[in-house]
This record gives structure tokens, C-alpha cells and sequence, in this order.
């Protein structure tokens, strides 16, 4: 495929490897020092796992994985809220397929759709909005999940069930917003980052000056990044090249996708239905004050919080779940208690072993070469980065 | 989720301005490029679909520069490899 292929030839990544390696070693100071990189998005983490990058660079640089996986920063208490919402008569919930395994502490959507609720899969919220014009004696909610990147198409299908009176239709709105969460990382005592590897589709939505915070007030290089292999070694790249050169600023590897300002049309379509919450809990990271949206006054009519009776009670993990610890980098998914025994993808506790963006499934699913690594702490031969 | 996938335009919608067909490795799909100005796509253009969304067209000229960079970088391993293969140092 176009965009993707090129950007996944293995003797390149060798390449760009072995010149990461290099540039370590030529940045000023401690010699065989350690460089540590949050790759905030957990699309990014997904690549990382399963084309082993890990396995490609010198022990001397780690990747950090960080909050950014949407699915997982719901806390319990949202999923039984949506499971309350769609228990409800005449409810067809609808939502991303990431989430019907997601728990809620009286279990996950899979589970109340086999108990009788209606809840179905879909791959956009247009094609829920389909389904509330097929129904019209139903009530359909779409329930409304991840950051910047899916925020806009909540929003335009929003103004399109305004536009068209479709009244049936509502949304339970879970979006959030990147910013929050990474001052939250950045805050946080147990951390200590060298950079960002920037969220590359949200920065399609926000472009790149939201960042410029984190070199000024804390230090800290960003390189907003794509999702092949290349585009994520391409990034460690660019901001070994910022250490070892002293500078310290937000620069855009993705280019071809990322325009520096954005897209004013997707940030003008979430400001029209849209606004800041007070605060949000954030599975791991707590209540965040103005991390997350909900709908406008003016879309009242379409929000599902308002329009049936959501419980909103806070339900604290299960203690065995370290997705908390996880989420903030602090720990690697292998470092849990219940990582691949009690928690597996298939019957899972926490979140990050959920979704496929989660650091825990992709883990699972595709990381046993830095498993070993780190278990033998020796060499082991280069795996080639495979192909779709 | 946040992984969007690459598409090129097929045909952008007459009556419908916001719709466009694209091909997406050889599977033709109707998406909404209402995120996208009036007129930035056409036939032959690319662009990443996000949940049924166009979020944004591909710049191509700033594909090509980026994977300049890599094929040169890739070129310096390959000339250094083959000058290590031909040394004989003793």
C-alpha cells in the first residue's frame, strides 16, 4: 500500500538503527548514558510491538509507552454508565469495536449484549447515525471515544443529526483531549523523560504549536511522528540529533500528514457541539481538570448524560490491575503482577490489555523479543521488521 | 483507532460535496471529506480515512522529501557495508 509500504524497508531501519547508535554516542556529557522517549500515542505503541523496534536500538535508548491509547483511559465507572445507558428500553448503543471487551465492574458490553441489550459495533458514528434513521422508534446512542483524532467526526455527525432532526440519535461523549495528560505526565514525580514521541493523527487535528509548552517550560524535545516503523526511528532520530546539537524544540516528522496549524475545520466542527469538562478521571492518571469534552448547551437535546438516567458512580480498579502504573510509563507491561496469567487478552482486567492500541495486548500479541532482551540482557540477532 | 489508513480518491460526490469514493488497496469505499476544504481533493489525490473521515490530504511532495532522507541514509549503510566487505585490514 501507498505511504505504508516504503516507510517499512527493513535495511533502512538497519540504517537508521545504526545511526541512532551513533548519535548517542556523540552527544555530549555522560558517555553511555541512558535516553528515555515517551511515544505518547498508543498507535505508536502498537508499531513499537509489532515490528520489535525495540530489538533495533541500542540499549542505551527506551521507549516509554505513554497514555495515549483511548480505550484505555476509561475509567470503570464510564463503562458502567454506557452498560446502564444501553440496559435501558428501546436502546440500541453502538461504539467502536475496541470497546466490547472493555470491563466495567458488572462486566463488559459483549457480556450485556449477550444478557439481551442491544449494543452493536461500528466502524464510524455516521453509521450510527444510519441506524438511528432506520430506527426510528429506537433510542440510538452512539457512545463517543478517543482525542482529538475521532473528536471531529463525533462532532460533524453531531451538526448532521441537528441538520437533518434526527432525534432519536444521542451521544455519550468520552472524548479527550492530549494536552492534559501529558502536563499530567509531565508533573509526575516518578518519571524522568528525555522527550516526546509526538501523537501523530491527533496533530492532524491540533497541528503542532499546542506543543511548544514542553521545550519552553520544561525542557523537553517533541517530534510529532507517523506510524511505520521508519516514521517512529525516523523521530529517535530527530531528537537525539536535537540533544546532541543542544537544541530543544517541537519539530514535525509526518509532515506528509501533519500540517503545522492543523485543520480548522475539524477544531471549528468540536468548538460548535463541544466543550471543556471541569474534569475528567482518567483510568491511572485520576481527575484531570479540563481534559475532556462534552456536548454544548445547544446540543443538550443529543447527550446521552441528560437524557437517561447514567449512575456516575467512581469505581476504583481492581487491586491486582496495574493498568494505572502502565499507562504513566512507570511500568512495562510485563512488569504487572497479572500480565499473561489472570489478565490475557482474551479475559482481560485491565484495559491495556484490550485494546490493540493498548501497551499490555500489544505486548501480548507481538513483544517477546524485548521480553528476552531484557530477561538475558544479551545480544540477540536483529529480527527482521515484518510486513503486513 | 489511531491508526488511520491511506486511501486515493476516486471520484468526489456531484451533488454530494462532502462525499468522496476512494480506493483503499483495491477496495472502493464511499467516505466524508466535509473535514477537508471545498476543493482540496480530487481524483488521483490521497488521503488518510479516520472512522469513515477524511482528517487529511497526504502531502505528497513532503512524502518524497521524507523518504529521501531515509533512502539516503539507507544508501550511506549500504556504501559503508560494501567498503567494509572490500577492506582487508591487517
Amino acid at each position: 500500500m501507498r505511504f505504508v509500504d516504503e516507510f517499512r524497508d527493513a535495511g533502512t531501519a538497519r540504517a537508521l538503527a545504526s545511526r541512532i547508535a551513533e548519535l548517542c554516542r556523540s552527544i555530549p556529557g555522560e558517555p553511555g548514558r541512558e535516553y528515555k522517549f515517551m511515544e505518547v500515542c498508543g498507535g505508536h505503541t502498537h508499531t513499537i510491538y509489532k515490528h520489535g523496534l525495540e530489538d533495533h536500538l541500542p540499549d542505551t535508548v527506551t521507549l516509554v509507552h505513554g497514555p495515549g491509547c483511548p480505550v484505555c483511559v476509561i475509567p470503570m465507572g464510564r463503562v458502567d454508565d454506557a452498560i446502564a445507558i444501553a440496559e435501558q428500553p428501546d436502546v440500541i448503543m453502538t461504539t467502536f469495536s475496541d470497546m466490547m471487551r472493555v470491563p466495567g465492574s458488572r462486566g463488559t458490553f459483549l457480556e450485556s449484549n449477550a444478557a439481551g441489550a442491544d449494543i452493536r459495533m461500528v466502524y464510524s458514528p455516521l453509521d450510527s447515525l444510519k441506524i438511528a434513521r432506520q430506527n426510528p422508534d429506537k433510542r440510538v446512542v452512539f457512545m463517543g471515544i478517543g482525542f482529538e483524532t475521532t473528536a471531529p467526526s463525533t462532532a460533524m455527525t453531531l451538526l448532521r443529526a441537528a441538520r437533518e432532526g434526527i432525534d432519536n440519535f444521542a451521544v455519550f461523549c468520552n472524548h479527550v483531549t492530549i494536552i492534559p495528560a501529558i502536563k499530567a505526565i509531565l508533573d509526575s514525580p516518578d518519571l524522568r523523560l528525555d522527550g516526546f514521541v509526538g501523537p501523530g493523527h491527533v496533530s492532524t487535528v491540533i497541528g503542532c504549536r499546542p506543543y511548544e509548552f514542553i521545550p519552553r517550560d520544561h525542557g523537553k524535545p517533541l517530534v510529532c511522528s507517523g506510524f511505520e516503523p521508519l516514521d517512529i526511528l525516523q523521530s529517535v532520530h530527530m531528537l537525539l540529533r536535537q540533544l546532541a546539537e543542544g537544541r530543544c524544540e517541537v519539530e514535525n516528522q509526518y509532515s506528509r500528514v501533519v500540517p503545522w496549524d492543523g485543520n480548522p475545520r475539524a477544531l471549528r466542527a468540536i468548538a460548535e457541539t463541544m466543550q471543556l469538562r471541569p474534569y475528567f478521571e482518567w483510568r491511572g492518571l485520576g481527575f484531570i481538570s479540563h481534559s475532556a469534552l462534552q456536548l454544548r448547551d445547544a446540543y443538550r437535546a443529543f447527550d446521552a448524560e441528560l437524557i437517561f438516567d447514567v449512575p456516575g458512580v467512581r469505581v476504583a480498579d481492581p487491586k491486582a490491575c496495574q493498568c494505572g502504573e502502565v499507562l504513566k510509563g512507570v511500568l512495562k507491561p510485563w512488569e504487572c503482577k497479572v500480565f499473561g496469567t489472570a489478565c490475557t487478552p482474551e479475559t482481560p482486567i485491565g484495559t491495556c490489555m484490550v485494546s490493540s492500541e493498548g501497551a499490555c495486548a500489544a505486548y501480548y500479541n507481538f513483544g517477546r523479543f524485548s521480553r528476552e532482551r531484557v530477561r538475558h540482557a544479551t545480544a540477540l540477532p536483529t529480527p527482521s521488521i515484518g510486513r503486513r | 483507532m489511531c491508526l488511520g489508513i491511506p486511501g486515493e480518491v476516486v471520484e468526489v460526490g456531484v451533488d454530494r460535496p462532502d462525499l468522496a469514493m476512494v480506493d483503499v488497496s483495491g477496495v472502493k469505499r464511499a467516505i466524508n471529506i466535509g473535514l477537508l476544504d471545498e476543493g482540496e481533493v480530487g481524483p488521483g489525490d490521497w488521503v488518510l480515512i479516520h472512522v469513515g473521515f477524511a482528517m487529511s490530504k497526504i502531502d505528497e511532495a513532503e512524502a518524497k522529501a521524507a523518504m529521501e532522507f531515509l533512502e539516503g541514509i539507507g544508501q550511506a549503510y549500504a556504501d559503508e557495508m560494501a567498503a567494509l566487505l572490500e577492506s582487508r585490514i591487517e
